[in-house]
Formats: structure tokens, C-alpha cells, sequence
């Protein structure tokens, strides 16, 4: 081949390259304008205000009620449930592989958690369904054995690998210079960890949080199955006992059964905005809050 | 245990008796982290496996064939979609983009990508592929969705893939007079080839366990035509269908249903445990 052809051809090859790195970005904004597109015509039939603090959410009656509180909060109570199990026990479990675990035992436990991530949350759904929700109805003395208490208990280990692997990393990251003068002052290995480690690690934690957070928030299936999708509002401590529906679970379940263009879909299409526009806050923020830390370490 | 510190300090335990106390915690955490979980999964394998029939595994009407066949269909078109788009995207962010502000743009859209939940790429699809597009609820529609969730997944795999490509051998590339492309093409892709295929074989085994996007964009039950004849015909998957059976059928033994569940997890892992084999094997043939 002579040179001006393939210098030609490799202008094109790696104009092809370029288009195709700037694809993510062209994506997530795709993704944005379609979500609005096909959730703005919602406002022919509600308002802004119903929609945000409506608590009925009856979209087939007529004329539709689409109040998303109940949802918003059935995916508020579920996702807070999953963090207040799943951040604790999976930093806990973090600390503990990197500092604390025999070298066999790590090495045994960090694939283990990387297949807990391979499962399917459809499985997860599953043996919440068959086997958890019934087993705790039991235990718990509930009347029914699908509530919001359950889809955090199962959205909590779903997140955990997530939450366990960047805490590690986080907590990896910390200078071995910080652990020798703490222990060179005469700290024991658990106030380095406690004291010094973690607090030195905490922003890579909060990520790991924040992005756990956007997890379990938009996790469809396993909430579909075991959260019972009553759509009322929870109240208090006992709602984490009682049925639930999150936003997620609606779109889902509602979805296949919705017309082209009716204000259901439309609807359905905005509570997928709300979702998008969640987790694209979570993960922007655990994104620059990584970033700024790598960068003051340094 | 008692720190001898306690003595003197009742209501307070020794450094020595808190670090033992705390230690027994960070185990029993992780235990608790994966005992559970190990125990429900074994639990599912073993009642599903004892359900297991070769009758139920191959039988088109009743059985999960089609299920397994859709699946694995969905699942090879998800790749050919996504592996091109993701390597070149790699490819571009490690061996050609400048540092600067497009490329940290890039990268703060591949971590919302991997962020979006899957029933909103499901609603993506619907829109997009489904009706825009006119492909209908199919079999392509479902693989473009699936692909999209799959990318930022190939991306940080094929990118980690170039980023262990030693320096050296693309500055020696270059000093014999070759072009960057000549030395993409011809020294990094086949050095990181391994990684790549690894982390394009466990990307996809995600995409082979979703629900949510293919809700909407592809699965179906099948009652009258079991197999797709073309892309544009819906299929079923086994996610859907254990979804299906666990939820809304009637007259479905608990047997079939734990069966359907230990072949999907059974058919995850093996994806997964083809790219553990995968990278040995190929890393074991290169030696740098």
C-alpha cells in the first residue's frame, strides 16, 4: 500500500477511535434527552406540585392521579434500610480484609465477594420471595411475608461487594508511613485502624457509600419481588415492617401493561427522569469527592 | 477478656481487651457479609439441583430450552454490539486522548453510565430501539439495551487491559518508525488481548442475569413460537422466565421454579469462570 493511502486510512481508523471515545458522553445525554422527551408531556395532565407531594398514585383512574410521595418514599425507606445494614457491615468487612485477615484468608475472601456480585438480582429477588421474606414473617410475627425491611436486607448484600471493594481500596490507599507512626507511638492495631486509618480513608468511604446508595436506589428486581408493592406511605419504624412500592419496582411493573403515550406512560417516564437524575447526583458527587481527596493526598 | 488496665478503670476496657473485642467483630462482619448469602445459595442448589431433569433442560414445550437458547442469543449479539464500541472507546482514552478536560468528561460519563439503574436503560430502550427505531419488542432491541449497560463495563476492563501493556513496547514500536495506529494495532491490542476478552466475557456475564432492561425491549413467554427466527423476533431469557414463574404463573411446582433458579446462577458463574480460564490461559502463552 503506498503511504498517502494509508495515511488516509489511518486519519479515518483514528477519527473512528475519537467518535468512539466520546461515545459515554453522547450516551448519557441521549439517555437524558429521551427520559424528558417522553416525560415532559406529563405536565398536559398534573402539575409539578401533585406530582411531588400527591399521595395517591392511582394512574389509571380517570382523571389519573399520579402522586410519586408514596413511591419516593417507599424507595427512600428501602435504600436507607440497605445503607444502614450494608455501609457498616461492608466497611467492617473492608477493614478486615486489608488489615486485620490472614494472607490465606483474604485471598479466599476477596473472590468469594466478587462472586456475591455475579448473582443476578432476579436470583436475589427469588430467594427473598421463597425463602427469606417467609422465614422472617415467621420469626418477626408479620401478617404478610413481603415488606420494605426485606428488599433492604436483600438490596444491603447486594451492594455490599460494591460497598467492601472500593472501602478496600480506599482504605488500602492510606499511607503505610501513617499506620507505622501511629503504631511507633504506641498505638495498638485497632486504634490505627480506628483512629487513624479509617478517618484517613473516610472520603473513599463516603464514595463507596454514595455509589452504594445509587445501587440499591435503582435496583429493580429484587424490590419488585419481595417489597410486597403496595404504593401507601410509609410511616415511621414500623413501615420498614409493611409492604412498600418504589419507584423502580412501578416502572417495572407498570411498563408492560402501559399504552404508547397515554399519561401513564408519561408518568411512568417521569418517575425514570427522577431515577436518572438520583443517581447521576450520587455518582457525579462520589466521583468529585475521590478526586479532590486523591489530589490532597498526593 | 480483661485488659489489666480495667482493674483500676472499671467502666472502661483496656487497649488490649478493646482491640480483641473489636477484632471478634471484624470477623463476625465478615462472616456475616457472606455466610448468609453462601447459605440461601447453597440451599437454591441444592433443592434445584435435585429438580434438575435432562427432560426439563431440553424440552421446548414445558421445559427451559428456549429460556437457555434466548439467553445465550441475547447474550453473544450484546457482545458483538459492545466489544467494538467499548475497545475503540479504550483504546482512545488509553493510547490517544490528551489529559485535559474532555477526557475527565469522558471518564465522569462512563461512571454515570455504570450508574444508570437497569429499568431505566430499559426504559431507554423501549423508547429508543423499540419504538423509535420501529425494531419492535425483539431480540435486537434487547441486545442493544443490554449493550449500552455493558459498555462502561468493557471500557474499564479493556481500558485496564492496554493500561498493563508495558511502556517499553510501544516506545520500542515507535523507534522502529511506526505509526501510532501501526503500534495499537500491531504490539498493544495483541498484548492486552487477554485482559480484554476476560473483561468483555464478565461484562456480558452481567448482561446474561439482567431482567429489567429486557423487560420491556425483548423477553416474552413463549406459547406458540419458542425459538427467534430472526433478530427481530422477541425471545424468552431465563432472568424473565425465573421472574415469571416466581411471580405470576399458576400451576408451577416449587421444584420447576428452584430448578430455573440454579440454572441461571449455575449458567453466571460458568460465564464467569470461562473468563477466569480465559485470562490463565492466555497469559500463560505470553511472558513479557
Amino acid at each position: 500500500m503506498n503511504t498517502g493511502a494509508r495515511r488516509v486510512r489511518e486519519w479515518l481508523i483514528e477519527r473512528a477511535i475519537q467518535a468512539a471515545g466520546a461515545m459515554a458522553i453522547v450516551f448519557v445525554l441521549a439517555i437524558f434527552a429521551f427520559l424528558l422527551r417522553d416525560a415532559l408531556p406529563v405536565f398536559r395532565e398534573t402539575t409539578v406540585r401533585e406530582l411531588a407531594a400527591g399521595r395517591t398514585w392511582l394512574p389509571t383512574a380517570e382523571p389519573p392521579k399520579l402522586g410519586l410521595l408514596p413511591l419516593l418514599l417507599g424507595s427512600l425507606y428501602v435504600t436507607i434500610g440497605a445503607l444502614l445494614i450494608s455501609v457498616p457491615l461492608g466497611v467492617a468487612c473492608a477493614a478486615f480484609i486489608s488489615e486485620v485477615a490472614p494472607r490465606w484468608m483474604r485471598e479466599t475472601l476477596k473472590p468469594a465477594v466478587e462472586v456475591l456480585a455475579t448473582i443476578p438480582s432476579v436470583v436475589f429477588g427469588f430467594l427473598g420471595l421463597l425463602l427469606v421474606g417467609p422465614w422472617l414473617a415467621e420469626l418477626l410475627d408479620l401478617d404478610v411475608p413481603l415488606f420494605a425491611g426485606l428488599g433492604s436486607l436483600m438490596l444491603a448484600f447486594m451492594a455490599m461487594p460494591m460497598i467492601v471493594s472500593l472501602s478496600e481500596d480506599a482504605i488500602r490507599a492510606v499511607p503505610m508511613t501513617l499506620r507505622e507512626n501511629s503504631l511507633a507511638l504506641g498505638a495498638t492495631q485497632w486504634q490505627t485502624i480506628w483512629r487513624v486509618v479509617l478517618p484517613a480513608g473516610r472520603s473513599g468511604i463516603i464514595a463507596a457509600a454514595l455509589l452504594g446508595m445509587g445501587r440499591a436506589i435503582g435496583e429493580t428486581m429484587t424490590v419488585l419481588m419481595v417489597t410486597g408493592n403496595a404504593a401507601v406511605i410509609p410511616l415511621g419504624l414500623q413501615g420498614f415492617l409493611r409492604p412498600v412500592r418504589t419507584m423502580t419496582a412501578t416502572i417495572a411493573a407498570e411498563m408492560g401493561e402501559t399504552a404508547y403515550n397515554t399519561p401513564h406512560y408519561h408518568a411512568l417516564f417521569a418517575i425514570g427522569l427522577l431515577l436518572f437524575i438520583i443517581t447521576f447526583a450520587a455518582n457525579t458527587i462520589a466521583d468529585v469527592v475521590v478526586r479532590r481527596s486523591s489530589r490532597t493526598s498526593r | 477478656m480483661k485488659g489489666t488496665q480495667s482493674m483500676h478503670r472499671p467502666q472502661k476496657l483496656g487497649p488490649r481487651a478493646t482491640q480483641a473485642a473489636a477484632f471478634a467483630a471484624l470477623w463476625a462482619a465478615a462472616a456475616l457479609v457472606l455466610l448468609p448469602v453462601a447459605a440461601i445459595l447453597g440451599v437454591m442448589f441444592v433443592r434445584g439441583g435435585r429438580a434438575i431433569s435432562w427432560e426439563m433442560l431440553s424440552s421446548a414445550e414445558d421445559g427451559l430450552l428456549p429460556a437457555i437458547v434466548g439467553t445465550v442469543t441475547l447474550v453473544a449479539l450484546t457482545a458483538v454490539i459492545a466489544a467494538p464500541l467499548g475497545i475503540a472507546a479504550a483504546v482512545y482514552l488509553r493510547e490517544y486522548a490528551p489529559r485535559g478536560p474532555l477526557v475527565r468528561l469522558i471518564r465522569l460519563a462512563i461512571v454515570n453510565l455504570a450508574g444508570v439503574p437497569s429499568v431505566v436503560y430499559g426504559l431507554f430502550g423501549l423508547a429508543v430501539f423499540v419504538t423509535l427505531l420501529g425494531f419492535g419488542r425483539c431480540l435486537l432491541a434487547g441486545a442493544c439495551t443490554l449493550a449500552l449497560l455493558a459498555l462502561p463495563l468493557v471500557i474499564t476492563a479493556s481500558e485496564e487491559a492496554l493500561r498493563q501493556v508495558p511502556e517499553r513496547l510501544r516506545a520500542a514500536s515507535f523507534a522502529l518508525g511506526a505509526t501510532r495506529w501501526q503500534t495499537v494495532r500491531r504490539i498493544v491490542l495483541p498484548n492486552a488481548l487477554p485482559g480484554i476478552i476476560t473483561g468483555l466475557i464478565l461484562s456480558v456475564g452481567r448482561a446474561a442475569g439482567e431482567t429489567a432492561p429486557i423487560l420491556f425491549t425483548a423477553a416474552f413467554i413463549a406459547l406458540t413460537k419458542p425459538f427467534p427466527s430472526s433478530v427481530l423476533d422477541p425471545i424468552e431469557a431465563l432472568p424473565f422466565r425465573l421472574y415469571y414463574m416466581a411471580t405470576e404463573a399458576h400451576g408451577i411446582t416449587e421444584d420447576a421454579k428452584w430448578a430455573t433458579a440454579a440454572v441461571l446462577v449455575g449458567l453466571v458463574l460458568t460465564i464467569n469462570l470461562v473468563a477466569v480460564i480465559t485470562r490463565a490461559r492466555l497469559r500463560g502463552a505470553r511472558r513479557w
